[in-house]
């Protein structure tokens, strides 16, 4: 298995990729406005965008990925896919009808510098129908960078401040980022158990993961609605959480309708769990419940009780940023020692002026004193040559790492996005305190299956 | 229960007026038995807004054909998704051979980020490859275009050349980006006419020395077909010179002329290729099937009558004979599960037609049908390719011609020998899905989302069998749905074996348990009936 990877680090200057760490743009976007109810994401470019996209998400998530495309060819490539865009929202609103129409552009339609607002205008948009967009070239970024910009988006089109005179609602916009929907639902439980209203937005809870009913409903009750994304400007404030899918929306909302955001890790093992519920105690003065202190408790029993499951094993971690940085940090709770840290998107996320994932994993790999490997924009081919230089006992990332897991008979631990070759982990949160038990659970169980694999008769163990 | 004229006039009248009448050439209602096929229109432009399944002819060059050539190193010149998309999502199994070359795992990628698109990519691509050549020492190298490159004016067979002189090895640079075309088969077309002009014949060797050797052509080895078909082709004596191109490698495919017989399993995306081999070469072709028992023992038996060997025709038999009795009995348990059963088969280029048989082997009717990116050809038969009449999208692709090779052209075959197969054989010929369909059944090319779910409520099929993307959508509606594109991860499906893995795999679908848990249980209760506040009466 990828014996063709050598140990000794070679220079590449090429700034290609081998093995990437990371998607195009178009997938991330698709799979935001999958997050806004009644919605139909649309790809704007060549067929094989739109397809690619649909099948990528529908074997991650097992549930219908709708989304219709452009269909450009030669010609329209030539001479502009305004009337590809046009046709297209006739045709899926008469026969797709949905209420929101998403498009985002691809490498080819953003080359030719087509003018989406414009062709957007010049279209028959039937009554109480709403059509918006995000540019979302493939050749910057990643899909990670899509999935912001078409988050941006529905701030850009929607949010609006009904309130007079500075005045603000009580409840808190909530953007979740790019995670699973059962993330999305643990993060509005946690929220509704401080007692507070929110929006979250996108959300894809109740859309990519519906219930099987015996009847194909292509749009299920899932998704952030328009009016509560109007509305998402009269908000108390905002939480982005994971600044390279979530904060440029959060700046958007800032300026367009003077609402203060606060900008968190991914809500992904204690601390940064502890982190999201005190910003919404102090943002609303509300004391976090005795229930969710009983589930924070229960998360520190399991940790201390298990910890010498993991403490001081050496972990390689690597996906999208926002995860990434926040799995770092829990491994680092959990007394491991991450000594590989990659993404394949790259140090910021645009438009957001944003700092490097390098510096800040470097800075919390320094305070714990763990010296190791971060890169921003790296493959997977990297990080296969850095475990071989160093090896690490666990693997943590999506289903890509399975190759270098088994080239190297490492335990591997799926997280992140994409999951193709698993079932059941869009439902399972690795948000919250809930989602760090599961983490736990998971880490824990890969050491341990490892241990009972590799042990002589004489040290196979009972209790462990 | 049958879709009447008027029927398809009332799924179809939701449809924009243009849209309608787009759509309407491209269904067929199966009339009473005829010669000659009904006219279908095919391998034109999907409209704007329309849920299709077709991908590109990106999708089709890089994900399909070239793809799988295995010592070969591939690079995706463009930006990173196309290359990540088309990274081990097909299924197309590879085993290295002598030379331990195999890349399938690997991914390669220019990345182009937006100072590429404004100044042009050609530096970066052919940085790449110096490294691809540093670390890996492949056989050769493939470069597929990506929509943007086509758009910017990188000049690849430039880069690809300058590469060649620098390495001493083939660099084959594909323009296949996206628009091109209206489907995958667009791709196909540009792959194979590439290997056909660069690599197939790139050898000094001019005659194989084993007998009875042939290649086999449009066989993908997704889920391991191909090793299937190869172990039963070795068992009964051949020798497979190359497979285009699954678990293929670029060494052998060099070696392809000297066959004496090219099968075609997958007609749609190959068969431009094999005529060009019978011109080239004098190689005449066999249409196969090795999906389905029967569709293989008939393969099986036309290439024996092909090489008239007496003791090939004996050996063929009682390898036929022993597959048969060993696999049959275990068919028919899975039979009983399937009995009665109807299906729709909507799927790629060929497979929409090859899997009917096997699903009627275990006791499915196939009700509808149709293809994804086929052309008229796989429908109504090869006849009607003359009259195809060439649109914008298709000239667009260019056409291969080849001449008569005169150093290596020999008569394979007596001419009247194989006129006199040809009564009985498919060589040189297809005869397209049309005829094979049923009288009340329906033919769909470019089957959309809306379609899909309309046909189902009014035919209600058992089972769909079809891809990815519209898989969950049919499971959500109570049928089980199977995946014919990748099997749903298991397979092989081809020859004997894989014959007995298909009636397992689709019994399973229907005897699952799972299906009668989609209504709850308090559904068909009355609620009255239930006690009343834990009451006492």
């Amino acid at each position: 298995m990828l014996e063709y990877t050598p140990k000794e680090m070679i220079k590449r200057d090429s700034g290609g990729m081998i093995n990437p760490a990371k998607t195009c743009q178009p997938v991330g976007a698709m799979y935001a406005a999958l997050g806004i109810h009644s919605c139909l994401p649309h790809s704007h470019g060549s067929q094989g965008c739109c397809s690619f996209h649909r099948m990528h998400l529908t074997r991650h998530f097992r549930d219908p990925i709708m989304a219709s495309t452009s269909s450009f060819t030669e010609g329209a490539s030539v001479f502009g896919g305004g009337a590809n865009l046009k046709t297209s929202i006739k045709n899926v609103f008469a026969i797709y009808n949905p209420d929101v129409i998403a498009i985002h552009t691809t490498c080819l339609s953003e080359t030719i510098g087509d003018d989406i607002p414009t062709a957007i205008r010049q279209s028959e948009i039937p009554e109480g129908k709403v059509v918006f967009h995000a540019n979302t070239p493939s050749y910057q970024g990643s899909h990670i960078t899509g999935f912001s910009n078409m988050t941006n988006a529905m701030v850009t089109y929607f949010s609006e401040t009904k309130l007079a005179d500075g005045k603000k609602e009580k409840f808190v916009n909530i953007i979740p980022g790019f995670v699973n929907p059962a993330d999305m639902r643990e993060i509005k439980r946690l929220t509704e158990e401080m007692g507070i209203k929110y929006i979250m937005f996108p959300d894809t809870s109740g859309v990519v993961d519906s219930p099987m009913t015996g009847k194909f409903e292509m749009y299920p009750s899932g998704g952030t609605t328009i009016p509560e994304l109007k509305k998402t400007g009269d908000a108390k404030f905002t939480i982005s959480l994971g600044r390279f899918a979530s904060q440029m929306a959060a700046e958007s909302l800032e300026k367009k309708c003077k609402i203060p955001f606060v900008s968190l890790k991914e809500p992904i093992g204690i601390k940064a769990t502890d982190e999201f519920l005190m910003a919404l105690r102090g943002a609303f003065a509300t004391e976090i419940p005795e229930s969710l202190e009983c589930e924070r408790g229960q998360l520190v029993d399991v940790m201390t009780d298990t910890h010498f499951h993991f403490h001081g094993k050496k972990v390689a971690i690597f996906g999208d940023p926002d995860v990434v940085t926040a799995m770092t940090e829990f491994c680092l709770s959990l007394g491991m020692l991450p000594v590989h840290v990659l993404t394949g998107t790259p140090g910021g996320a645009l438009g957001s002026g944003l700092g490097g994932f390098e510096q800040e994993v470097k800075a919390m790999l320094n305070e714990a004193g763990v010296c190791g490997n971060v890169k921003a924009a790296g493959d997977l081919f990297t990080l296969h040559q850095w475990i071989k230089n160093e090896p690490v006992d666990l693997l943590i990332g999506n289903t890509y790492g399975k190759y270098i897991a088994r080239a190297e008979d490492i335990p591997f631990v799926r997280f992140g996005f994409p999951i193709l070759d698993r079932a059941i982990h869009p439902y399972m949160p690795v948000t919250g305190y809930r989602g760090a038990l599961r983490l736990i659970e998971q880490i824990s169980d890969a050491l341990l299956d490892r241990c009972d694999r590799d042990a002589a008769d004489e040290d196979f163990e009972l209790v462990m | 229960m049958a879709i009447t004229e008027e029927k398809l006039g009332e799924v179809l009248g939701v449809y924009p007026e243009k849209v309608l009448v787009n759509r309407r050439r491209h269904i067929v209602l199966k009339e009473p038995d005829t010669e000659t096929a009904q006219q279908i229109e095919a391998n034109t432009r999907t409209l704007p807004g329309i849920i299709t399944n077709r991908g590109c002819a990106f999708a089709g060059c890089k994900g399909v054909v070239v793809g799988p050539i295995k010592d070969m190193v591939h690079i995706v010149h463009g930006p990173v998704g196309c290359a990540f998309y088309t990274w081990g999502t097909r299924r197309n199994k590879a085993k290295a051979g002598d030379d331990g070359k195999n890349y399938v795992n690997y991914c390669f990628t220019t990345d182009m980020q937006e100072s590429d698109v404004v100044f042009g990519g050609e530096k970066k691509l052919a940085k790449l490859i110096d490294e691809a050549v540093a670390i890996f020492h492949p056989n050769a190298i493939s470069i597929a275009a990506t929509c943007p490159v086509g758009l910017i004016g990188d000049d690849i067979g430039a880069v690809a050349r300058a590469a060649e002189e620098r390495h001493g090895i083939q660099v084959l640079a594909f323009q296949c980006e996206g628009y091109k075309g209206v489907s995958q088969s667009a791709g196909h077309h540009i792959a194979n006419n590439m290997l056909m002009d660069k690599v197939i014949g790139n050898s000094d060797v001019e005659t194989c020395d084993e007998p009875y050797a042939v290649n086999l052509l449009g066989e993908y080895n997704i889920g391991g077909d191909g090793w299937e078909i190869a172990r039963i082709l070795k068992d009964i004596g051949y020798h497979v010179v190359c497979v285009m191109t699954g678990d293929g490698s670029y060494e052998d495919m060099k070696l392809a002329h000297t066959a004496d017989l090219n099968l075609v399993q997958c007609h749609r995306s190959i068969n431009y290729i094999a005529e060009m081999l019978e011109i080239k070469y004098g190689t005449p072709w066999l249409k196969v099937n090795f999906i389905g028992i029967k569709s293989t023992c008939d393969s099986l038996r036309a290439m024996a009558a092909y090489f008239g060997n007496k003791d090939l025709m004996q050996k063929t038999e009682e390898i036929i004979a022993r597959e048969l009795a060993r696999i049959q009995p275990v068919i028919d348990q899975y039979r009983k599960v399937c009995e009665g059963k109807t299906a729709f088969c909507f799927v790629g280029g060929s497979r929409g037609h090859h899997y009917q048989g096997l699903f009627s082997e275990i006791g499915i009717e196939t009700v509808l049908a149709g293809y994804e990116f086929a052309h008229r050809d796989d429908y109504e038969g090869r006849l009607v390719i003359p009259t195809i009449k060439k649109d914008a999208d298709s000239k667009n692709i260019p056409d291969l011609h080849v001449e008569a090779d005169p150093k290596r052209f020999r008569i394979k075959i007596a001419p009247e020998r194989l006129a006199k197969l040809k009564e009985k054989f498919p060589f040189n010929e297809y005869k397209g899905l049309i005829v094979d369909m049923k009288e009340g059944t329906i033919v769909v090319d470019d089957l959309n989302h809306f379609e899909t779910e309309e046909f189902i409520k009014i035919l209600h099929p058992d089972i769909v069998s079809s891809g990815i993307k519209d898989k969950y959508v049919i499971q959500k509606m109570g049928i089980p749905s199977k995946q014919l594109h990748s099997y749903d991860y298991s397979g092989p499906y081809s020859g004997f074996n894989g014959a007995v893995i298909f009636a397992r795999d689709i019994s399973m679908s229907f005897a699952s348990p799972t299906w009668n848990y989609i209504v709850p249980p308090w559904k068909n209760q009355p609620f009255l009936n239930a006690t009343i506040n834990g009451g006492d009466q």
